[in-house]
């Protein structure tokens, strides 16, 4: 039985289409029969990573395996990277722009909230080059 | 009894086989085979929203006839809120309860005045802090049986309360009791603005057996009360406040829990997916209470009653107009009786399989096979999309061959391959 492969791409410059993967992936897990606690802490973890490429890394790419005991989701892009991540991870902690803002988000709770609904969470980021995350839940 | 009962049916004769129904059902519950729509119990929420678009009227609502009355020397009229946007002019509500008794019901019981316990009720429980937030309402069966297919996630959150129909039954009859009435002689009336709410009376949803002994559909009472209507007939005032009859329209219940403004309200089948799926994501982090119901505007929306739903809820807010606030109220804490009996179980209808592994090997035969299908959506095969064109095949329900679409391809293929291609003609 093979893992199951997703790919999404966040577009760069659409906003609203933010949040999309992780619709699309909540509807495929639910036909595979995992926890409904596992799906929820799936798709809030991949919705914040998705609005996070939205906001700060003008789009970028997300890999998901889903195997029958876990979901490995990886979000890639060639965004400006985080000059000090350990801030960044700090709740309250933002620096969205203000007309984001204004739509409720950038409240400083999405790396955060990422770490806390991901089982394993793993960051990397090189200012200028880009960041990647990749988050693991068990199911 | 039966494992399920349904309200809403299909009547065959009338079914002209088109796909209006199997797109509009929130729960991908309808197909059409052979020429007919064809309702999946176990999917099936009662919503109704299939009766609202077919063409040809060939969904319908069961329920009662009015003379089941005649069953009870003792029947008790229940009457929602909604109902009372029914009516031109109505500027008091004991108007209607005269038409009722001159139809023939021996009392009529308003559920606004039950509506205004649970609004209390959900107010305590709320101040107690022990219910998993956003709080969502049960009120609507049909969002609660929505939740149960599609919402996993948010089954802890619904409100653990018996609906205001259920209390008032149960209270309408303690009063007929306390009156001398014997028990043999009482039957308890929904005038359902809804096939969900008529379900409800079959098939309850958090306690197991309903005090409703019948429904009756208020577009069928509504001409047999226009005859016997009589403006200046009202002797008493309504026995609920404002409370009570908000909640007649979507927003009522909600706004009647005063103590907090950290709510939402949301009306219309679309619309409430969309929330639901936000809300499993947990994207309003404080919200408190979340109010929906199935129809556009509320109960007074329902596929049964008769009033444009919009000028239903105009007509009710003038009624509401110098009503107190509320007039029923609990005796101290919430009573046990009106806590639910049972969870809220989820129902694995939308999973693929029997068991993960088996949902797996399901979901990469979906895959293959969703890549060989036009996309088009089209519905010509009986089933609303591709996708749950190729779920039905990989459940053994479909075959390829039924996809029109793939099919013409073939026929042109073997036409080209056998020598009358379409451009030589």
């Amino acid at each position: 039985m093979a893992d199951i492969h997703l790919e999404y791409v966040v577009p760069e410059d659409d906003f609203t289409r933010a949040g999309e993967a992780s619709a699309d992936l909540k509807a495929r897990l639910k036909k595979l029969g995992l926890s409904s606690e596992a799906i929820r802490k799936v798709s809030i973890s991949l919705y914040e990573g998705e609005i996070n490429l939205a906001i700060h890394a003008k789009g970028g790419r997300i890999s998901v395996d889903v195997a029958p005991d876990n979901v490995h989701m990886c979000l890639r892009d060639d965004g400006p990277g985080i000059p000090d991540v350990a801030l960044a991870m700090r709740e309250g902690y933002s620096t969205a722009p203000d007309e984001v803002r204004s739509l409720g988000f950038g409240a400083g709770m999405g790396l955060p909230n990422m770490k806390k609904y991901a089982d394993e969470f793993e960051i990397e980021s090189t200012v200028g080059v880009g960041t990647t995350v990749c988050m693991r839940v068990f199911v | 009894m039966a494992k399920f009962y349904h309200s809403v049916m299909l009547e065959k004769d009338k079914c002209k086989g088109c796909i209006n129904c199997i797109k509009r059902c929130p729960t991908e519950a309808i197909r059409v085979q052979d020429g007919k729509a064809r309702i999946m119990a176990e999917r099936c929420i009662d919503c109704g929203e299939c009766i609202r678009v077919c063409p040809y009227h060939a969904k319908k609502a069961i329920y009662n006839p009015l003379s089941v009355m005649e069953n009870y020397k003792y029947p008790i009229a229940l009457v929602e809120p909604s109902m009372y946007g029914q009516f031109n002019n109505l500027e008091e509500t004991d108007v209607v309860a005269a038409a009722l008794k001159e139809i023939g019901f021996a009392a009529v019981y308003d559920i606004a005045r039950a509506a205004e316990l649970v609004s209390e009720a959900t107010r305590l429980l709320l101040a107690e802090g022990k219910l998993k937030k956003p709080v969502i309402s049960s009120a609507c069966p049909a969002i609660a049986r929505l939740i149960r297919v599609r919402f996993p996630g948010l089954i802890g959150n619904v409100l653990p309360l018996v609906p205001p129909m259920e209390l008032a039954a149960r209270l309408a009859k303690r009063q007929a009791l306390a009156q001398g009435v014997s028990a043999a002689d009482v039957g308890c009336i929904l005038l359902t603005p809804c096939p969900a709410k008529a379900t409800a009376q079959r098939m309850p949803i958090g306690y197991a057996h309903s005090e409703i002994d019948a429904a009756v559909a208020i577009k069928k009472i509504y001409p047999a009360m226009l005859g016997v209507m009589r403006a200046g007939t009202s002797s008493e005032l309504a026995q609920a406040g404002r409370i009570g009859f908000g909640w007649g329209e979507n927003g009522g219940e909600a706004a009647g829990l005063i103590s907090t403004d950290a709510y939402l309200a949301a009306d219309g089948m679309e619309n409430i997916v969309r929330v639901l799926e936000d809300l499993e994501d947990a994207k309003y982090q404080d919200l408190e209470f979340v109010e929906l119901s199935a129809c556009a505007g509320g109960c007074v929306g329902g596929v049964l009653q008769v009033e444009n739903p919009y000028i239903a809820k105009a007509k009710l807010k003038k009624l509401r107009r110098y009503m107190p606030v509320s007039l029923n109220h609990l005796q101290g804490a919430v009573p046990t009786a009106m806590m639910w009996e049972e969870n809220l179980e989820y129902a694995p209808v939308m999973e693929l399989g029997k068991t993960r592994q088996e949902s797996f090997e399901k979901y990469e035969e979906l895959e293959r096979i969703m890549h060989e299908l036009p996309e088009l959506d089209c519905g010509s095969c009986g089933a609303p999309t591709c996708a749950a064109f190729a779920e039905d095949i990989v459940r053994g329900n479909a075959e390829m061959n039924d996809c029109t679409v793939l099919m013409r391809d073939r026929m042109e293929a073997v036409l080209k391959a056998i020598g009358h291609d379409k451009k030589k003609d």
